[in-house]
């Protein structure tokens, strides 16, 4: 089995790809631009909202039953979506999807598919996948269309071209849809997309889609989005594929009741976003009359296993904790080196790959906490994300380096009451040489990488325990006295 | 279904197991699944469409009011502001309801092509939802994505306050296409800036038909 998370194997260390991303004041301005953007309206509908608390518990407890039940609830969307019509496929990893879609593109003649905006198929990299067999895909999300046409990277999870302002998206237009005017304000570049696009939705016969929810009991299939692009890859086409991870499942459609408040307000800041689209299967002279369904695991079995990390799989991709994020905000989204950037990125690129690559991004983080606060379905990515670093060090680390023996002999000398008074009495007789103004600034040796990114308070005087002991027994002494 | 997809089958499930074992995942029952957020009205009926009528306003939809009475005459004077002459109309719309003097073709007769081409469409929903501003529309979904104009009648009585209460009445029709529709087609992909009409319509029609 190989797990692929786009390009994420191959890419640098995040602290290796960051200097030159917060060198780019372009770049830095319009991720803080749009991020404030959203933060700020998610702020506002979040507020309003008096049950949000209790909304997402409610999530939080759903994804928690679904994945404690995963293989029943996959059995049983297995069975309702084949019962409406609809065929159900299994990818144990990317290449086994990738496989699968390119076969059924084959099958059924297509050269081309418009595509609904998809970080599953970005995940596990299926336009190369297409393009390698000369099939051509067509990304209609705006956003998507921007990072497809300038040879770009996504670099967010819901905007995936914030990083782009207005004159970069006009020059990408004009250069590659070849027109010799074109305006600069939204507007223009919207409707330089809506004529590019239209005659594509009514031309190509395939469409692909990732999913938003796959319903449990139904065998239904959700699909969230802004533009109209989706319902168009949705509805038009003769034949509609759909790549969901195993974790998008939900058990009930009443469920969406809860994930449908959340998700828009999180992602957008909106009330609701402008279309929902859920359908079961195939009906007769409606929408596609060949429906696919293709369950990705590619990895999220093994994150699963670990009590700790498996909430990850929790996430909806609303990219709230990305928004707010205060390493993010400085970076953008390349530095994470994957498509899934920001704090979710940070814990779920690592896993996916158990930890065999991206085993930086768990440090790419302050652990304020912001993430956990705005996530819609209460992740603890700051956990996580310590848990990761401890399985990063248990994995890299062989017992004899100087790191591990040192830790090691600390461990012996905090164990024991004695010997760590006596390291605090050889610690104070051993600093002063590198106080200066009652701060250490620079020490020797590995202690060095502590104080080359922070000051350090040299140890007190006194300690407390051992001015606890020194009042206790001045009180033993007055009490005898009197 | 082939050899291999039946692998890939039995090897996710078997490793989903597997790991619900090793994470010593507790018994978690759906019926326990505490629910506290809101799902009973508490508007009154007066509040419950100002509530709905505000929302869909700020999602930049126009807004009708109208009788049973007048819903003809409504629908005469929205298209003759907007310079049309006819819509598609779509299957099950009360046809008492479309006024003479219009061109309306049956949902039916229209190809992707003619709808394409279509000024307008004019629907009815099955729920709409005052808390978020949306309306829910089955089926008709290529009538209600490819004109550039949607008309949409909502029965008072079809409004709701809670997402909760939609996806209620929702549940008989939940192997449906359904969509929800919240305002006109929008992006906000180029600098967070709002921009309406993307690929879907450009214009929202609401009429609300008060009982």
């Amino acid at each position: 089995m190989s797990i692929r998370v786009g390009n994420a194997a191959d890419a640098p260390p995040f602290p290796q790809a960051a200097p030159a991303l917060l060198d780019d004041a372009q770049l830095r301005k319009n991720v803080r631009h749009a991020t404030d953007v959203i933060t700020r309206k998610r702020a506002l509908v979040v507020g309003e909202q008096k049950d949000w608390q209790a909304l997402r518990s409610s999530a939080s407890a759903i994804k928690a039953h679904t994945l404690r039940y995963l293989d029943d609830y996959l059995v049983q969307f297995e069975k309702a979506c084949t019962a409406a019509g609809g065929r159900v496929h299994w990818a144990a990893d990317a290449d086994e999807a990738n496989r699968i879609i390119v076969g059924l593109v084959r099958q059924y003649g297509g050269r081309e598919v418009i595509k609904v905006k998809t970080m599953t198929s970005d995940e596990i990299g299926l336009n190369k996948a297409l393009e390698a067999e000369g099939i051509h895909p067509h990304e209609t999300d705006l956003a998507d269309m921007i990072i497809q046409l300038g040879k770009d990277q996504p670099s967010h999870i819901v905007v995936p071209a914030l990083h782009k302002n207005r004159q970069q998206v006009r020059e990408i237009f004009m250069r590659t849809m070849g027109l010799k005017e074109l305006g600069d304000r939204p507007e223009d570049l919207t409707a330089a997309a809506r004529q590019y696009l239209r005659e594509k939705f009514l031309r190509v016969k395939i469409g692909v889609s990732g999913a938003n929810f796959l319903i449990a009991e139904t065998g239904g299939v959700c699909v969230v989005e802004s533009e109209g692009n989706g319902r168009m890859c949705l509805t038009l086409p003769d034949v509609l594929i759909t790549v969901a991870g195993i974790e998008k499942v939900i058990p009930r459609f009443r469920d969406l009741e809860v994930f449908l408040q959340l998700l828009p307000r999180s992602a957008t800041g909106e009330r609701m976003n402008p279309y929902n689209s859920l359908w079961t299967g195939v009906k007769l002279g409606e929408g596609p009359q060949e429906f696919h369904v293709v369950l990705l695991d590619n990895g999220r079995t093994g994150i699963l296993a670990d009590a700790e990390g498996r909430q990850t799989l929790h996430c909806i991709r609303c990219g709230a904790c990305l928004n707010t994020c205060p390493v993010y905000r400085q970076t953008g989204g390349h530095a994470y080196g994957s498509i899934y950037a920001g704090p979710i990125g940070a814990i779920l690129t690592p896993q996916l790959f158990d930890m065999e690559h991206a085993e930086s991004l768990p440090y790419a983080s302050s652990l304020c906490g912001a993430c956990y606060e705005v996530c819609p379905v209460k992740i603890n990515i700051p956990e996580v994300l310590i848990h990761l670093r401890g399985r990063a060090v248990r994995e890299r680390q062989s017992d004899a380096s100087e790191e591990a023996v040192a830790m090691k002999t600390m461990a012996q000398i905090f164990a024991d009451r004695r010997s760590f008074e006596a390291a605090q009495r050889l610690g104070r007789l051993g600093q002063w040489p590198f106080v200066r103004d009652g701060w250490i600034r620079r020490l020797p040796g590995m202690l060095g990488n502590w104080t080359a990114v922070r000051d350090l308070q040299p140890l007190p005087k006194q300690t407390f325990r051992s001015w606890w002991r020194e009042r206790e027994h001045k009180r033993e002494k007055e009490r005898r006295d009197a | 279904m082939p050899e291999a997809g039946n692998a890939a089958r039995e090897a996710i499930l078997r490793r989903i197991r597997k790991a619900n074992a090793e994470a010593d995942a507790g018994a978690i029952a759906y019926a326990e699944i505490e629910r506290g957020y809101q799902q009973a009205a508490e508007l009154n009926a007066t509040m419950l469409v100002e509530l709905f009528m505000e929302r869909l306003r700020e999602y930049d939809a126009q807004v009708h009011e109208a009788e049973t009475t007048n819903v003809t005459e409504m629908f005469a004077n929205v298209l003759t502001a907007n310079g049309m002459k006819g819509a598609l109309v779509a299957q099950g719309f009360p046809r008492q309801w479309l006024p003479k003097g219009f061109a309306w073709n049956a949902e039916a007769s229209a190809d992707t092509s003619a709808m394409n081409r279509a000024a307008g469409a004019v629907v009815v929903c099955e729920v709409a939802i005052a808390h978020t501003g949306s309306i829910v529309v089955k089926g008709s979904r290529r009538l209600t994505l490819l004109p550039d104009r949607l008309l949409c009648v909502v029965r008072e009585e079809q409004i709701v306050e809670t997402v909760p209460e939609a996806f209620a009445r929702l549940e008989a029709s939940a192997k449906d296409a359904l969509t929800l529709i919240s305002g006109p087609s929008a992006t906000a992909d180029i600098e967070m800036t709002r921009i309406r009409g993307v690929h879907g319509p450009r214009f929202l029609d609401v009429v609300i038909v008060r009982s």
